[in-house]
């Protein structure tokens, strides 16, 4: 079991990309996925457990180390970074999809009550969104989804762990 | 040289509907249209004294206003049987839109990648984990270059004829979807067969500009004056 759990450690460490059981299991003869799901899950509680800078999180379907968030400033420092966030119009945008994909630019215009092609031009260039394909009404409109690496910079294990549009009433209601 | 400027305060003019809601504490179902109109082209003017553009959305807005508040001094038909508040429609927007611009702000919160939380750079830091070969995004120009090549590698010197069969871009950009969809990669060459003909190598071209703008398709290539090879844009 050690011995899965440092190769298991090992591997997810080089990959940089999330890194599915599926693909640990491919790499190492005689384990199954089930042990590496333990290995994993061990290490998680490892790199908790002892206040690590460093922790593997479950992200857009696979596992992936990452630093802790609070770690953030000295990060930024050291790499010479500058906070940088999405601006309001994209991230608005990138809600609307996010949560009616797939859906055409006309609708998330219709939403927010502004021209998008701007905003969504810039999300699909960080690669945030994507074509999904087209609808088949007239006119034939491209329609957009989000992309795997959404999930991964937005922390997110899969789109059903974004908060429903429910529970985001309730907390305008309640304010 | 003009400078755009956008007010950050305002997303549009939902937004400053919703903002006017906000400080004047009104009730979201039952908007006095007459006050929020008042103040709504107040700030345009303001916008406008501030030599800020103020973009088509907003009018559009103060029209759609105007609209309903002339509508709501109209008599209501006695016979009609469920009159219909003019406000319906934009009382369902605001709190549409509002409830996106929550969702905007929890995506906010979240912990990012690349601003609170970071991973190890990928080797050669290519986001496409899929294929191990590193492939360069190929930009207009080299794409143009490879057009030029296969136009002087034609032969030359060949009779003039005129071609009665018409090829239109639409009917070559299905076809090279087609051909996509299928094959789900295809390279520069294939797609043009061991065609001869001009015209057709132009509207593949042309095809491909189209498709690229559209970002249906993807186009890389492994190294310089390399094989370009056409991916659909789509994941998976």
């Amino acid at each position: 079991m050690d011995a899965i759990k440092a190769i298991v450690e090992s591997l997810i460490f080089v990959a940089g990309s999330p890194l599915t059981v599926k693909k640990i299991a491919e790499c190492i003869d005689g384990a199954t996925e089930q042990e590496i799901r333990g290995a994993v899950q061990s290490l998680i509680a490892d790199y908790e457990g002892r206040n690590s800078g460093v922790r593997i999180v479950n992200v857009g379907g696979g596992y992936q180390m990452r630093t802790r968030e609070d770690m953030a400033q000295w990060i930024r420092k050291f790499m010479g970074l500058k906070p940088v966030a999405l601006s309001r119009a994209a991230l608005e945008t990138l809600a609307v999809v996010a949560y009616r994909q797939p859906v055409m630019k006309s609708e998330i215009e219709k939403v927010r009550g502004v021209d998008v092609s701007g905003t969504l031009k810039g999300l699909l260039e960080k690669n945030l969104v994507r074509i999904v394909g087209r609808k088949d009404v007239p006119g034939r409109p491209i329609i957009y989804g989000t992309t795997k690496k959404f999930l991964e910079v937005f922390n997110l294990m899969d789109l059903s762990e974004l908060p429903t549009l429910r529970e985001l009433k309730e907390l305008e209601s309640s304010e | 040289m003009s400078y755009e400027i956008k007010l950050d305060i305002f997303q549009g003019p939902l937004d400053l509907l919703l903002y006017l809601i906000k400080k004047n504490e009104i009730d979201i179902y039952n908007i006095p249209i007459a006050l929020v109109t008042k103040q709504y082209l107040e700030y345009l003017d303001l916008m406008k004294a501030m030599n800020l553009d103020v973009a088509g959305e907003y009018l559009v807005m103060a029209s759609a206003l105007i609209h309903i508040k002339s509508r709501m001094l109209l008599p209501v038909h006695e016979d009609e049987e469920e009159p219909v508040d003019p406000r319906d429609e934009l009382t369902r927007q605001l709190l549409e839109y509002q409830t996106f611009k929550a969702a905007a702000l929890k995506l906010e919160a979240m912990n990012i990648l690349g601003r609170d939380v970071f991973r190890r750079p990928e080797p050669g830091e290519d986001d496409r984990d899929d294929d191990n070969r590193p492939l360069e995004e190929v930009n207009i120009f080299q794409l143009v270059e490879a057009f030029r090549q296969i136009v002087s590698s034609m032969v030359a010197g060949e009779l003039m004829e005129i071609d009665s069969e018409r090829m239109s871009l639409s009917d070559r950009i299905n076809e090279i979807m087609e051909q996509l969809t299928k094959e789900k990669v295809l390279t520069f060459l294939e797609l043009l067969g061991d065609t001869n003909d001009r015209l057709k190598v132009i509207y593949t071209f042309l095809a491909l500009l189209e498709l690229m703008k559209l970002r249906v398709i993807k186009a890389y290539q492994a190294e310089q004056f390399g094989t370009i090879r056409i991916y659909l844009a789509v994941e998976e």
